[in-house]
């Protein structure tokens, strides 16, 4: 089954309290952050912080990202080479801007993991967070076989485009189907940057709507509350999961029978619809309206 | 014929055989003042100092105090002060319940004016303080039903009862709240106070809002009531109550009250017609909110919440989900609002409450109750006094009550605050027994009472996550480790008892 990545929670990478409990709230993805939510004078303790809490706490099988700093800053060698010797799934990379960066991000992660034996376990995702980001999407979400998605980091990309978010987000609309296109042509995920007004819960649903619909795999989120919303989004209706069962059931009985074609209710089923059919089974199991045996 | 003259000589025959005199009309005298002036007059109405010399309160005598104005209480300390300042020594103060506030009894203490204490909780620098070793005599503690059969029993005799009230006629009659345009406080239901009100040899009302004669309805009679003390203030209303429903924004808190509510739900007690109480803590409190959905989803009505009374309640009850409501104590001001104003909003003393040898006593006919807790160990045990760190940071309150009484009792509990585990290998302090108990909500997984195998089959079948004590345990020791064992020397500081009049547990001096 393919990983779901419709949460990817923020946790401040000096917060133990908030590390420690940041599980229970099932996110699919929890990002540790030694970026923005760190000051300089705390790197190094957050660093360590974080080191700890992947080697301690049992996070289940919640994939493990860390933001680490720009390798232009005195923290970003560090950064990598702590958390790759710690055994983080993900390294996400803020404000990346071309494919060089990610390219040199995974000369060092990959200097740590021949030391410690394990070559190309770590996998990379980049924040695309400016204009020349957005514009160099597919080149960076190709410049690496270790990438698994590109996300957009809106603040910083509005600054850049000399505007500021609405509530509607008609800003954002061209940057965020140019990191869906580019991810789904290379093959990856695409996140949608964070929602930060907490008071409204209306608008936030709205946009994950939006974002549901222009075809993202999910959500950078600031707050457990946000998680229930997203999975309601993200969550097939009925009549979704019981059409996807019949595709899957039909190619099951298309493998018996050794036969090429399938067919639901007569109609012959092709490649996208079998493509969205095992989508909407994946996205029913990991939010739990359906079981595994459902689908046997 | 038959003159009232000549029946006189009869009834002298008659009243010498009875052994009483013969009435004599002459002796007789009508009061002709204007009945809200006589009012004025009333022999009740007179000074704190007059009224504790007219209580006739002695050296070694037990005074009693409730705790319904919480943080902002006036009235202890004042009294206290008082009794202080008129010499009085020995004295056994027994409160339903003290808090940061009283931190003045601490000097009372030292210089021996309160030499015993009975209550249902300690918090701040008056419980640190008497962790410590500060009294020679332990503090007893009591649950709220405890105290209220230990009160109507005799085995805690009250001599004078000293009873904060939001609104008093000059005869007595008062209320947790007041109907006049001069009110000054507002804290609700009177419910702890009731028993004292009710025992003690004499009771002094404390009052912020001097009313006219009758203050009807009342919670306390002026039939118990023996003086009338008209005070500045009884309490801090902004510290007693807050206005608005308490609605907790701490994820973890709203993650456990979610979770207890699939608890209650799916765990076979969810029918029309049940009852529900929630505790004190902030996941408890929610709980109630998150049941609201699936009460209208499923044409499910509540025939009484009980409690602990919030605005959460009193708002599913003005919908037609609860049809009553019990109150012993109102938690917020739209709970002490609905009470003064809904004949459906009742009030209750402790007894009626909580007590185990009154049969009608609200606990005996409650299905659901969801508790927190500081600690729950491996047997389902619970502690709510101690903290881990072995210092008195609680109340016992109607915990082990309604844990016992209750068809299914729930503990909404954080396997970890902090540094610190919640579930633990043993309790620092037995509050209430593991086989009253029967789900432990944590967010780690829910655990349940092995001696209630149908609930955890239930709450599989609804896929919920059910996990033993131990594993929760264990996970909590392999994030935090293991914590160095508490200094306790050899004092025992507190007592513990059972509501049946047994002693549970001790407390024992922590050393630093």
């Amino acid at each position: 089954m393919k990983r779901l990545r419709r949460t990817m929670m923020f946790v401040p990478g000096n917060n133990p309290g908030m590390m420690q409990d940041a599980y229970i709230y099932h996110p699919d993805s929890i990002m540790l952050d030694l970026e923005d939510s760190v000051t300089m004078a705390e790197k190094d303790a957050a660093r360590l912080l974080v080191y700890n809490a992947l080697k301690t706490i049992d996070y289940g099988t919640t994939e493990m990202v860390v933001r680490i700093n720009p390798l232009n800053t005195p923290y970003g060698k560090k950064d990598i080479e702590a958390v790759v010797k710690a055994g983080v799934d993900v390294i996400r990379m803020p404000k990346t801007e071309t494919a060089e960066e990610v390219i040199e991000v995974e000369r060092e992660i990959e200097k740590v993991e021949q030391e410690l034996g394990c070559v190309g376990r770590t996998q990379i995702m980049a924040a695309l967070e400016s204009t020349l980001g957005v514009v160099n999407a597919y080149a960076i979400a190709t410049a690496s076989k270790r990438m698994m998605g590109i996300a957009l980091g809106a603040e910083d990309y509005c600054a850049n485009l000399k505007t500021q978010r609405s509530p509607e987000g008609m800003e954002l609309l061209m940057a965020r189907q140019t990191i869906v296109v580019a991810a789904r042509a290379a093959g990856i995920d695409a996140l949608d940057t964070v929602y930060s007004n907490l008071n409204d819960m209306e608008t936030f649903r709205k946009e994950v709507e939006l974002i549901h619909q222009l075809g993202f795999d999910g959500k950078s989120i600031i707050n457990p509350r946000q998680i229930e919303i997203i999975n309601e989004v993200f969550t097939p209706t009925q009549k979704a999961i019981d059409k996807a069962l019949a595709v899957i059931a039909a190619i099951k009985e298309a493998e018996k029978k050794g036969s090429g074609v399938i067919a639901v209710n007569g109609k012959m089923v092709d490649r996208p619809v079998v493509i969205r059919a095992q989508r909407v089974i994946d996205l029913a199991l990991a939010s739990g309206v359906i079981k595994q045996e459902d689908i046997a | 014929m038959s003159t009232l003259n000549e029946r006189h000589t009869l009834a002298e025959q008659v009243a010498q055989a009875m052994g009483k005199s013969v009435y004599n009309n002459v002796e007789a005298h009508k009061d002709i003042t204007p009945r809200l002036e006589l009012q004025q007059k009333s022999p009740k109405l007179m000074t704190l100092e007059e009224a504790i010399r007219h209580s006739g309160l002695k050296d070694g005598m037990t005074i009693s105090f409730h705790h319904h104005f919480r943080g902002g209480d006036k009235v202890v300390n004042m009294v206290v002060d008082k009794l202080a300042e008129m010499g009085f020594k020995n004295l056994h103060l027994a409160a339903s319940s003290l808090q940061d506030v009283h931190e003045p009894l601490i000097e009372h203490i030292r210089n021996g004016v309160i030499t015993e204490i009975s209550t249902s909780g300690l918090r701040g620098e008056l419980a640190k303080e008497i962790s410590h070793g500060l009294m020679e005599k332990p503090v007893v503690f009591r649950s709220h039903g405890g105290r209220g059969e230990a009160i109507a029993s005799g085995e805690l005799h009250i001599d004078v009862a000293f009873l904060g009230a939001s609104s008093s006629d000059p005869l007595g009659n008062a209320c947790g709240y007041s109907r006049s345009e001069n009110a000054k406080s507002i804290c609700g239901s009177l419910g702890y106070a009731l028993p004292d009100a009710h025992y003690a040899d004499k009771v002094v009302i404390l009052t912020d809002d001097l009313v006219p004669y009758p203050n009807t309805p009342n919670s306390i009679s002026e039939h118990d009531v023996d003086y009338v003390v008209e005070v500045e203030s009884v309490g801090d209303s902004s510290k007693i109550a807050s206005g608005a429903i308490r609605d907790t924004k701490n994820p973890r808190d709203i993650l456990l009250a979610q979770q207890a509510a699939k608890v209650i739900v799916n765990s076979g007690y969810f029918k029309n017609g049940f009852s529900i109480q929630t505790g004190s803590g902030g996941a408890s409190l929610a709980a109630v909110k998150y049941i609201r959905q699936s009460m209208i989803d499923q044409d499910i009505k509540a025939s009484f919440a009980l409690g602990g009374i919030t605005a959460h309640m009193v708002k599913m009850h003005e919908e037609g989900l609860i049809e009553r409501l019990i109150d012993v104590q109102s938690f917020d001001k739209v709970a002490a609002e609905s009470l003064k104003n809904d004949s459906k909003h009742k009030e209750v003393s402790a007894c009626e409450y909580a007590s185990m040898n009154e049969q009608g006593a609200a606990t005996h006919y409650l299905d659901i109750v969801i508790l927190s807790a500081l600690e729950v160990d491996v047997n389902f045990n619970v502690n709510v006094l101690v903290g881990s760190d072995g210092i008195i940071r609680g109340a016992i309150g109607g915990h082990p009550d309604t844990a016992e009484d209750s068809a299914l009792s729930i503990i909404v509990c954080p396997l970890l605050r902090g540094r610190i585990p919640c579930v633990v290998n043993e309790v620092t302090t037995l509050i209430t027994p593991g086989r009253t108990v029967d789900v432990v909500v944590t967010e780690y997984g829910i655990a349940v009472n092995p001696a209630r195998p149908e609930i955890a089959e239930r709450l599989k079948a609804a896929g919920l996550k059910i996990v033993t004590l131990e594993e929760l345990r264990d996970r909590a020791l392999s994030v935090i480790g293991n914590p160095a064992p508490l200094p306790f020397g050899d004092k025992v500081v507190g007592v513990v008892m059972n509501r049946d009049g047994s002693v549970m547990d001790v407390i024992k001096n922590i050393v630093e």
